[in-house]
């Protein structure tokens, strides 16, 4: 996703990336990056909880209006949890980061495409 | 502070399940930069994510096929601005599944709240349409296919901001 907004930001649009793993976005060059220390799946905020999504995408919405340089992380101070439990886990034999279910469908899919390849090219 | 270092982790992670390659992240040094140079209350805003998920017609029926990377020629969909919170259905594999459970639309794809926000006169207004674009693992074609089509789609509609939630 940073790579997309590298390429919006070189084409003249400003961006601010909102992201879950900031070392990822960190990596690419992202342009502007809000950092939000929940779990994968939340980069705008705590489900089920608007006015904490109101005030994540506010911070992006400050960093676009005042950032004078390219690069800039803001770290936003929302916890999860008052546990770091789930920082630990994840991605761990504990709890496997893809489902036997998950992978399955993924399977199935591919085979699908595969499918498809193979008739459009007869 | 601490966070995870999902970078080291999903090495650390693949490897322990006998995979000898692991996902090449992307790394620059140099990064492109352009100040907004308006208020944002005069600006037509975008969103792009790369959340995956389903739009549902009134009957709560998926109105697209699922979609999965590296099965698609063109990865890049669009979400109409004004679509509805309760007809998208998320299909995200990508999350912390033991945490969050992706019920809440605005967790990962803000439709609701940028809506709000243009009621409110934060924005100027929202662009016609909002892209979501699949994660991909080469970054030549995110980079040049599918970068550069929301830059044409974006550039087309006027667009001055782009908000962007990668899941």
């Amino acid at each position: 996703m940073s790579l997309v907004a590298r390429v919006l930001e070189a084409g003249g649009i400003p961006t601010v990336t909102y992201t879950n793993a900031r070392d990822i976005a960190a990596s690419a060059g992202n342009p502007r990056q809000i950092f939000l220390n929940y779990p994968l799946g939340n980069p705008a905020g705590r489900p089920h909880d608007p006015e904490n999504q109101r005030m994540v995408l506010r911070a992006g919405l400050k960093l676009l209006e005042n950032a004078e340089r390219p690069g800039i992380i803001i770290d936003l101070p929302y916890t999860w949890s008052d546990s770091p439990d789930w920082m630990e886990k994840f991605m761990t034999n504990e709890q496997p980061f893809i489902s036997e279910d998950a992978e399955a469908r993924r399977q199935k899919l591919l085979q699908k495409a595969r499918e498809q390849k193979a008739r459009q090219i007869h | 502070m601490d966070y995870i270092r999902y970078i080291e982790k999903t090495h650390e992670y693949y490897r322990s399940l006998g995979y000898d390659k692991t996902y090449n992240y992307a790394y620059n040094e140099d990064i492109p930069f352009v100040p907004l140079n308006k208020p944002l209350s005069k600006c037509r805003v975008t969103l792009v994510t790369t959340a995956s998920f389903l739009l549902l017609g009134e009957e709560g029926l998926p109105l697209e096929e699922p979609r999965m990377i590296g099965t698609n020629e063109m990865e890049v969909f669009t979400t109409p601005s004004d679509w509805p919170a309760d007809r998208i259905l998320s299909t995200s594999e990508d999350h912390d599944r033991y945490q969050t459970d992706m019920t809440d639309v605005n967790a990962y794809f803000p439709i609701t709240r940028m809506q709000e926000f243009l009621k409110e006169g934060v924005f100027g207004s929202l662009s016609r349409n909002y892209y979501r674009a699949l994660p991909n693992y080469s970054h030549r074609k995110t980079t040049e296919v599918d970068g550069t089509e929301i830059l044409r789609q974006c550039r087309e509609d006027n667009v001055d901001v782009a908000l962007l939630t990668p899941v």
